[in-house]
């Protein structure tokens, strides 16, 4: 049992880490139709940046982060604005190849510029662990759920009530409607990408902070939290924190139990557990969890 | 400036509009078309017309088409607003209830009264145009936090008019908004345009119901062919006998194909 509760609480902020990639995914996807396989590179350029911004410019910690969170996303907005703003109109796959493009840039300027060796983060965190009962639970993971978390309340806060949410989902819907209503579209497009680019650098800070240390690696996640996205449905952000979870959960449990009662399976089975949970909720429900063939009316 | 004095000035003037999509398709080929300060116009014309397209020039949606304006010019209250984009067209005083109502059905009625109202900061003024839409649709007030998917047809489009309302637009533009809707359902939008131009609105209404535009209609004008064939006060089409035939079915060729009627009248007289 006390197995079971920690390898849960591991899954779980796990699965918030997969659901802030997922959301930066979702949320471009949702306003602007295109399928963002540079995600992973944002993550990446996040956690560079808090990096930078705590250890070379000397700001605390905790304030790094905030700050480099609106300097990856208006790297965010700034590529929308001059890339991918270029792209509307085109097919599909080009846009899709541009994206990989782009994830092949960023890595370049990240390995350019910080190098490939792992780093230090410099977070308060490190390895250090709390005790509930007899349950022993790390410190990041609970500060990962706990920002997670935070970030989904202000996701549902943002896009329930405040004019610019409520515009951004009225364009995901109809964007010519929303257009012909006074919504720019520009500033909704831009809008997106620098959401997904503050929630990637989350999801970067954590990822390597917790002893893990930053690395170019962590662009991997993205490869991970793929299976959560397609599992919650491409166009809904609570299924991008709904699959996260279950990913996470799945990985981690996999990783617990399976060399214990399946070991035949192999090493690093856990690892393409998530994709085999992809593929059967795929054959139940082709959409997702909370995905929508086609949305619109009647 | 060296219009005239702004009580005898048309709210909205388009001149002379040429447009094309894909740069090659013309479409419109030199529409002229006024609305006078305070008015109700009705644009007529049968499916292809280029009905649409008009306003789309007009409001800057050509764009999203690929198609662009290759002459003439648009505008309103006296300044040219031709090829502005919609945002700023919006600002400046006009909206539009695009064909097919175009409601965010996965939105509430209130979210889309909001979406509606992206443009204007000021909350007092909000509040009021949110007043206002409620009052005129209290089928609305009634279901306000539902999802605006679940609502009829008719208060659909009552939803994509309160939508162009709450931007408290001095031109507003409302394209086929009887389209396959009940007659009573038709009958209440009727009045609700009338209720809105005593408002102080002016209102430039594209139909195909004849009828119901031009019995509320200042004056009407007839597109065919991306072009205006014929234009006049309400009344005085209403009681024209091509107008008659083509668009109210009535007359000496009785209830004849809508398509042979007009096909034919049209080569007989308005294309000579
Ligand atoms: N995006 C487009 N590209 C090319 N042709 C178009 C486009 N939209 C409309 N048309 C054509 O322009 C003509 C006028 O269409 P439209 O303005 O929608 O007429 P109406 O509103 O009067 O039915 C039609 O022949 C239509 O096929
Ligand atoms: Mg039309």
């Amino acid at each position: 049992m006390t197995d079971f509760l920690q390898l849960s609480f591991a899954g779980l902020a796990l699965g918030a880490l997969y659901a802030l990639v997922a959301l930066g995914f979702v949320i471009i996807y949702k306003a602007t139709g295109v399928i963002n396989f540079a995600q992973g590179g944002l993550v990446l350029l996040g956690g560079y940046l808090t990096y930078n911004v705590h250890h070379t410019w000397g700001v605390p910690f905790y304030l790094s982060i905030p700050v480099a969170m609106i300097l990856c996303g208006m790297v965010g907005a700034a590529v929308e604005r001059v890339v991918l703003r270029r792209m509307v109109g085109q097919p599909v796959f080009a846009v899709i190849m541009v994206t990989i493009g782009l994830l092949f840039v960023i890595e370049q300027v990240v390995t350019g510029t910080w190098g490939f060796n792992r780093l230090n983060m410099g977070d308060p965190w490190g390895i250090k662990k709390f005790t509930v009962g007899d349950v022993q639970l790390s410190v990041v993971n609970l500060w990962t759920i706990m920002l997670a978390a935070l970030v989904m309340a202000g996701f549902f806060l943002f896009f329930r009530y405040s004019r610019l949410g409520v515009a951004m989902r009225a364009t995901a819907f109809d964007q010519e409607a929303a257009i012909a209503n006074g919504i720019s579209a520009r500033r909704v497009f831009a809008l997106s990408w620098a959401i997904a680019g503050a929630v990637a650098t989350l999801a970067g800070v954590m990822l390597a902070s917790g002893g893990s240390g930053l690395s170019p690696e962590i662009e991997f996640v993205a490869l991970l939290a793929f299976p959560a996205i397609i599992l919650g449905g491409l166009d809904s952000p609570a299924g991008a924190v709904l699959g996260g979870v279950i990913i996470g959960l799945t990985q981690t449990l996999t990783a617990g139990y399976q060399p214990r009662y399946a070991d035949w399976l192999g090493n690093g089975f856990s690892s393409v557990m998530p994709y085999v949970v992809m593929i059967v909720i795929l054959l139940i429900r082709p959409y997702g969890l909370f995905g929508t063939k086609e949305v619109r009316r009647v | 400036m060296t219009s005239p004095a702004p009580e005898t000035q048309a709210i909205l003037a388009v001149h002379g509009l040429e447009v094309v999509y894909s740069d090659v398709i013309l479409v419109l080929r030199g529409v002229s078309l006024d609305v006078p300060r305070g008015a109700i116009v009705a644009l007529l014309g049968a499916n292809g017309a280029g009905k649409t397209t008009l306003l789309r020039a007009i409001t800057g949606l050509l764009r999203v088409h690929r198609g662009a304006i290759t002459k003439g010019t648009v505008q309103f209250d006296g300044s040219s607003i031709t090829g502005l984009d919609p945002a700023a067209v919006v600002r400046k005083g006009m909206s539009q209830v695009m064909e097919g109502r175009r409601v965010f059905a996965e939105l509430t009625v209130d979210e889309n009264l909001k979406a509606g109202g992206f443009t204007r900061r000021d909350k007092a003024e909000l509040r009021d145009s949110y007043d206002r839409v409620m009052t005129l649709f209290p089928k609305l007030q009634d279901r306000h936090k539902q999802t605006a998917g679940y609502l009829s047809g008719g208060e659909q489009q009552m939803l994509a008019i309160g939508r162009a309302l709450m931007q408290s637009p001095r031109l507003l533009l409302l394209d086929e908004p009887s389209l396959g809707l009940a007659p009573l359902i038709v009958e209440q939008i009727r009045e609700i345009v009338v209720d809105i131009n005593s408002q102080g609105t002016s209102v430039l209404l594209v139909e195909q119901n004849a009828t119901m535009a031009l019995s509320i209609a200042d004056y009407g004008y007839v597109m065919e062919n991306g072009r205006v064939v014929k234009d006049g006060p309400g009344q005085e089409l209403l009681n024209d006998k091509d107008i008659q035939e083509f668009y109210l079915g009535v007359g000496e060729a009785g209830r004849k194909s809508f398509r042979d009627v007009k096909t034919y009248r049209r080569r007989k007289r308005w294309s000579a």
